[in-house]
C-alpha cells in the first residue's frame, strides 16, 4: 500500500514550483506541527529533570538507556495498541529519546562543577537552592546546552518518522512523496527539515554564548 | 489484557514461524541487510577516518560529517534513495550505508587523534617505522573508540532497517508496517517487540565486543591515570 511502483518517475522533476505555490498552507502547517512536536519533546524532559534528578538518577539512566536503543518506529508501534494513532504516542516516543540525551549531559555538566567551588559558595553563605541556581547551573550551562542542541537536532529528524503513525509535521510531506511517487513534497519536506535542524542548532549555539558571557574569547570545544 | 493475549497468540501461531513470511526468514533478512550495510559502511569509513587521523588532516570534515548526518532524517534518506534507484533492496542498502558511514568516520578520526603524541614519539625513538607505528601502536590504542563508532553505526543501521519495509523490502519491519496498514495490532505489537529485542541484543553484544577490543594495557592504565587527573582536595592534604 505504501510503496507504489516507479510509475511516472521519468518525467517528474525534483522540484515543481507550481506545486509549492499551490500548497503553501499545507507546508506551513507541516512546519508548524514539526516545531510543536519538537518543542514538546525537548521541553517536557527539561521540566521533569529540573523538578528533581539526582535521586532518580540510577533508574532513569538504565530505563532511558534501553529506550534509546529501541528503534523509533518500533517504539511507536509498541505504544499504538495502548495510546492509538495520536499525538500522545508520538510524544511519548520522542520524549523518551530526548530524556537520555538531556539527562546524561546535565548530570555530566553538574558533576564537572569543582567541589572546591561548591564549598566556597557554601562557605560564603549561599543557601543550597541559591547555590544550585547561581553556581552549579551556570557552570554546567555548556554541557547542558550541548545536550539540548543534540536532543533538538535528533528530535527534528525523528519527528519525520511519526508521519507513519499519522502525525509527522514535515515527515507527512516526505511520506506523501513516497506514496504518490512525486518528488516535490519529498524534497520540500527534507530540505525544510534539514534547514530547521541547522537553524535550531545555530540559534541554540548563539543562545549559549548569550547566557555565558564569561566564556567569550576563550576557545570553545 | 485481551490484547496482550492476542499478541501472545500471534507468537504461538506456528504459521508465523515458517516460510518466506515467517519470523526466522524476516530476522535473517534483517540481519543480512544490516550486516552487509555495516560492512560496506566500515569499508568506506575506516580507511578515510584512520588515514585522516594518522596524518592529522581534514579534522573539520571528519567531525562535521557526523553533525550533518544527524541533521538529515534517516527516513528522508531512505525515500530519496527510492527516487534515485527505485524500490526494493538497493535503496535500503544505499540509505543504510549512508547512515552508517558518519559515526565510524568521526570516531576513527578522533580515536587516532587521541593517541598521546608522546607514545608516538617513544615508538619513533625506539626505531619503529611509520607503518609499524600505525599497526602496532596507534590502531590498538584507538580501537575502543573506533569500536564505539561501529557500535553506534550498527545500532542505527539495525533501527533504520526497520523502516526499509516501507520501500517494499523485507526484514522485521515488515510486521510493523503491515500491522499498521492492516490495523492488525497484534502483528504490529509482536513485530515491534521483535525489533526492540534485536536492537537491544545488538547493542549489548557490541558493547561486549568493545570491551574485548580494549587492549589489556589500556585497561590496567585506566585506573591510575584517572586518579592522577582528578585529585580530590582531601587526597592532596593527606
Amino acid at each position: 500500500m505504501l510503496a507504489t511502483g516507479v510509475l511516472g518517475a521519468a518525467d517528474d522533476p525534483w522540484i515543481r514550483w507550481d506545486w509549492i505555490a499551490g500548497h503553501i498552507p499545507v507546508i506551513r502547517d507541516a512546519l508548524t506541527q514539526h516545531i510543536e512536536l519538537t518543542l514538546i519533546a525537548v521541553g517536557m524532559p527539561l521540566g521533569l529533570i529540573a523538578w528533581r534528578t539526582r535521586r532518580l538518577r540510577g533508574p532513569i539512566f538504565s530505563i532511558t538507556g534501553i529506550l534509546y536503543t529501541v528503534p523509533s518506529l518500533a517504539l511507536f508501534a509498541l505504544l499504538i495498541p495502548f495510546t492509538g494513532l495520536t499525538i500522545l504516542t508520538a510524544e511519548i516516543g520522542l520524549v523518551s529519546y530526548t530524556l537520555l540525551i538531556l539527562i546524561r549531559n546535565i548530570v555530566v555538566g553538574m558533576d564537572a562543577v569543582p567541589q572546591e567551588v561548591r564549598e566556597a559558595a557554601l562557605g560564603m553563605g549561599y543557601r543550597p537552592l541559591a547555590e544550585l541556581f547561581r553556581i552549579d547551573i551556570p557552570l554546567a550551562v555548556p554541557a547542558i546546552m550541548a545536550g539540548i542542541r543534540i536532543a533538538t537536532v535528533t528530535t527534528i529528524g525523528l519527528v519525520t518518522v511519526t508521519a507513519l503513525i499519522g502525525e509527522g509535521g514535515l515527515g507527512s510531506l516526505i511520506l506523501d512523496g513516497l506514496i504518490r511517487d512525486f518528488k516535490t513534497p519529498l524534497v520540500v519536506g527534507t530540505l525544510l527539515s534539514i534547514a530547521l535542524a541547522i537553524i535550531a542548532d545555530v540559534g541554540l549555539a548563539g543562545l549559549q554564548r548569550l547566557v555565558t558571557p564569561w566564556s567569550r574569547g576563550r576557545v570553545r570545544i | 489484557m485481551t490484547f496482550l493475549g492476542q499478541a501472545l497468540q500471534w507468537f504461538l501461531d506456528g504459521s508465523h514461524w515458517q516460510g518466506d513470511f515467517g519470523i526466522p526468514n524476516r530476522l535473517f533478512e534483517h540481519l543480512t541487510m544490516s550486516g552487509i550495510s555495516l560492512l560496506a559502511a566500515a569499508v568506506i569509513a575506516l580507511p578515510i577516518g584512520i588515514t585522516l587521523g594518522h596524518f592529522g588532516r581534514g579534522g573539520n570534515l571528519a567531525i562535521n560529517v557526523s553533525n550533518v548526518g544527524r541533521a538529515i532524517p534517516s527516513f528522508a534518506i531512505l525515500v530519496l534513495a527510492v527516487q534515485l534507484v527505485g524500490i526494493g533492496a538497493l535503496p535500503a542498502f544505499l540509505a543504510l550505508v549512508a547512515l552508517g558511514v558518519p559515526p565510524i568516520l568521526t570516531n576513527s578520526y578522533v580515536g587516532m587523534r587521541e593517541v598521546d603524541p608522546e607514545v608516538r614519539e617513544a615508538a619513533t625513538g625506539m626505531g619503529m617505522r611509520q607503518r609499524l607505528i600505525l599497526w602496532r601502536i596507534e590502531l590498538p590504542i584507538a580501537l575502543p573508540l573506533i569500536m564505539a563508532g561501529v557500535r553506534t553505526s550498527a545500532v542505527n543501521i539495525v533501527a533504520t532497517a526497520t523502516l526499509a519495509a516501507l520501500v517494499a523490502w523485507g526484514g522485521l519491519g515488515r510486521f510493523i508496517v503491515d500491522g499498521l496498514s492492516q490495523r492488525d495490532y497484534a502483528q504490529l505489537f509482536a513485530g515491534a517487540l521483535l525489533v526492540a529485542l534485536l536492537s537491544t541484543a545488538v547493542e549489548l553484544g557490541l558493547a561486549a565486543a568493545q570491551r574485548l577490543a580494549t587492549s589489556e594495557g589500556l585497561r590496567i592504565q585506566k585506573y591510575p591515570l584517572e586518579a592522577e587527573v582528578v585529585p580530590t582536595p582531601q587526597a592532596m592534604i593527606a
